[in-house]
């Protein structure tokens, strides 16, 4: 506080402070959106933040389309981790149509996920060592979120807005292919990763950077709605996975790494933590990944299968209804939620019996905790709040919807 | 904790303040209070020492354009992570005074929330220390989530619900 008034003081100072737009494109801003940064020397003043570059009313987009074309509009959420705002959104209109899922699809569901919060946490990590100065780590695990985005590709077809999965369960049992990339993923993934962690973990010139750079405490974190990794690394172990346990993560043993500074450097610690946590995760759910069907038994949520849409008068009558979206929704309201790459990722869905979501408001955890950003890069060196920046994992799909 | 004991304790705590209650179809304690009381009552369930709702889950609102006078809900969810509970606030307001006190002060995550709000249905959270709109250019004149505004030109023909046996929202009911 001591440096607030410091700088307020200097603020009446004639031509000493400068005005810095960083963005809204900017390459270190890693996305859309503009801070307007009030300067003294390399020191931030003040920071405000403008957001909704690119904003596509994603709300009321929604309240327009059919259950099942929702969906594509939950990949441009958080782009890094599509897999997560997919099922997500399924297991709302699950949890409002009161479908059971089959354990299998839970535990692949689960696999998928956990490859998706791998695939994002990689990115947000690599990115810190690129804006500390250390480019290699970012090249060697790109070639590793690689494999992941090749798995994507045979569970679904694409890689980057995944689409994945359906209501009701999977859109496909795992291919061969996938198995065996799986596998080997598995196995080649741990060691590279490690020497990934081994560059930066007790890295001087990275612990500089990092240590102390864009604190938060815990009360504070919480007040400003934090959740995620953010939240952790200031220390509270508050994770969806565990307290609202969804597609059967009781099953699973895994633990919440938690941060005690809320720094930049802790932030890529409970990072760091977590893949190895989302390995175990997954290796747990393919050792014991039950035998059954992919998909629950729901012909009026589910598409038959193509043969007997062609063959089968029932099926081809199912195949119409849902395209045409016509299946029976109840009235209701339901909040779900999962634990997204960034944190707690919310569905307040709102039907009156229609085709269509009456309301549906999504929880975006990028866009509740980066108004925090300000108060968090006060005070500090310019190179700092680009640090903080990055290693609070802002997408901007997320932040603007 | 269960939706019972919550409910019991804002009547013991609170008598009056909550006008309807209902647990929810996916079972979350739902109430509706007033504008007048709505800030001594969210300050009244995180602050108190049993209910301790400490965090602020989300906050939005919904358009019923034709239920006269409470055109507007606004939403607030609240979580008690303690004992991993949640709670689910609503506050009715008329289209043409939509005032309702701001709870920034109570947490500053409602800040951005309440700015999307304002920004998508026109709220109006007073006391707010900068209420403009977040998402949407500056020069917006309308609130784009409010009902009477169509997705897309209302002119087009070849997209019209009633080729389909379909009168918009008029859903049927669940069989």
């Amino acid at each position: 506080m001591q440096v607030q008034s410091y700088f307020s003081q200097l603020d009446s100072l004639d031509g000493e402070l400068a005005t810095l737009n960083l963005g809204p494109t900017h390459p270190a801003t890693h996305g859309i959106f503009q801070n307007v940064l009030k300067m003294n020397g390399e020191r931030i003043v003040s920071a405000e933040p403008t957001i909704g570059y690119i904003h596509r009313a994603f709300e009321k987009l929604a309240e327009h389309r059919p259950y099942n074309q929702i969906t594509p509009i939950t990949d441009r959420l958080n782009y890094c981790s599509s897999p997560i705002n997919n099922m997500g959104w399924h297991m709302t209109v699950e949890k409002l149509a009161k479908i059971e899922v089959p354990k299998r699809a839970q535990y692949m569901r689960v696999i998928i996920m956990e490859l998706a919060r791998i695939a994002d946490h990689l990115i947000c990590n690599a990115v810190i060592g690129v804006d500390t100065g250390a480019l290699t780590g970012f090249t060697y695990m790109f070639q590793e979120r690689e494999r992941i985005y090749e798995m994507y590709e045979e569970v679904c077809g694409t890689r980057l807005t995944t689409n994945v999965g359906r209501i009701g369960g999977m859109e496909r049992d795992f291919s061969p292919a996938f198995h065996q990339k799986l596998k080997t993923f598995l196995k080649s993934f741990p060691p590279k990763f490690e020497e990934f962690n081994n560059l930066l973990e007790r890295n001087r010139i990275f612990m500089d950077r990092t240590i102390g750079a864009g604190p938060i405490g815990a009360e504070r974190a919480m007040a400003y709605g934090f959740t995620g990794p953010n939240l952790r690394a200031a220390g509270i172990d508050y994770d969806v996975r565990v307290m609202q346990p969804y597609s059967s993560y009781e099953d699973f043993e895994f633990i919440i790494p938690v941060g005690t500074q809320g720094d930049t450097y802790d932030r890529f610690m409970v990072r760091q933590e977590e893949i190895r946590q989302s390995l175990r995760i997954i290796n747990q759910a393919y050792a014991n990944l039950p035998e059954g069907e992919y998909h629950a038994d729901v012909p009026d949520y589910y598409l038959p299968p193509k043969d007997d849409v062609y063959t089968k008068m029932e099926a081809l009558i199912y195949h119409f209804k849902i395209v045409m979206g016509e299946v029976p929704i109840p009235k209701g309201e339901v909040y779900h939620c999962v634990e997204g790459g960034n944190g707690e990722l919310g569905f307040y869905l709102i039907s009156d019996g229609g085709r269509q979501p009456y309301r549906l408001h999504f929880r975006r955890p990028c866009f509740i905790y980066y108004q925090a950003y300000p108060e968090m890069v006060k005070g500090s060196m310019l190179s700092d709040a680009i640090l903080t920046m990055s290693s609070m994992n802002v997408i901007a799909g997320e932040l603007d919807a | 904790m269960t939706n019972e004991l919550i409910h019991a304790r804002i009547e013991q705590q609170r008598p009056g303040v909550v006008v309807r209650s209902e647990s929810a179809y996916d079972n979350m304690l739902t109430v509706e209070t007033t504008r007048e009381h709505i800030y001594n009552f969210l300050k009244f369930l995180r602050d108190d020492e049993q209910l301790q709702f400490n965090f602020l889950t989300t906050l939005c609102a919904v358009h019923y354009p034709d239920d006269q006078g409470r055109e507007l809900a606004t939403v607030y969810h609240l979580h008690n992570w303690r004992q991993n509970f949640r709670i689910r606030v609503k506050v009715f307001l008329p289209v043409d005074d939509p005032h309702i006190p701001t709870v920034t002060s109570l947490w500053p995550a409602a800040n951005w929330m309440e700015r999307e709000t304002y920004d998508f249905y026109g709220v109006l959270f007073d006391g707010h220390p900068n209420l403009t709109r977040i998402l949407n250019v500056e020069d917006m004149e309308v609130f784009p989530l409010r009902k009477e505004f169509k997705l897309e030109d209302g002119t087009r023909t070849d997209k019209d619900d009633r080729f389909f046996g379909r009168d918009g929202h008029e859903g049927r009911e669940f069989e």
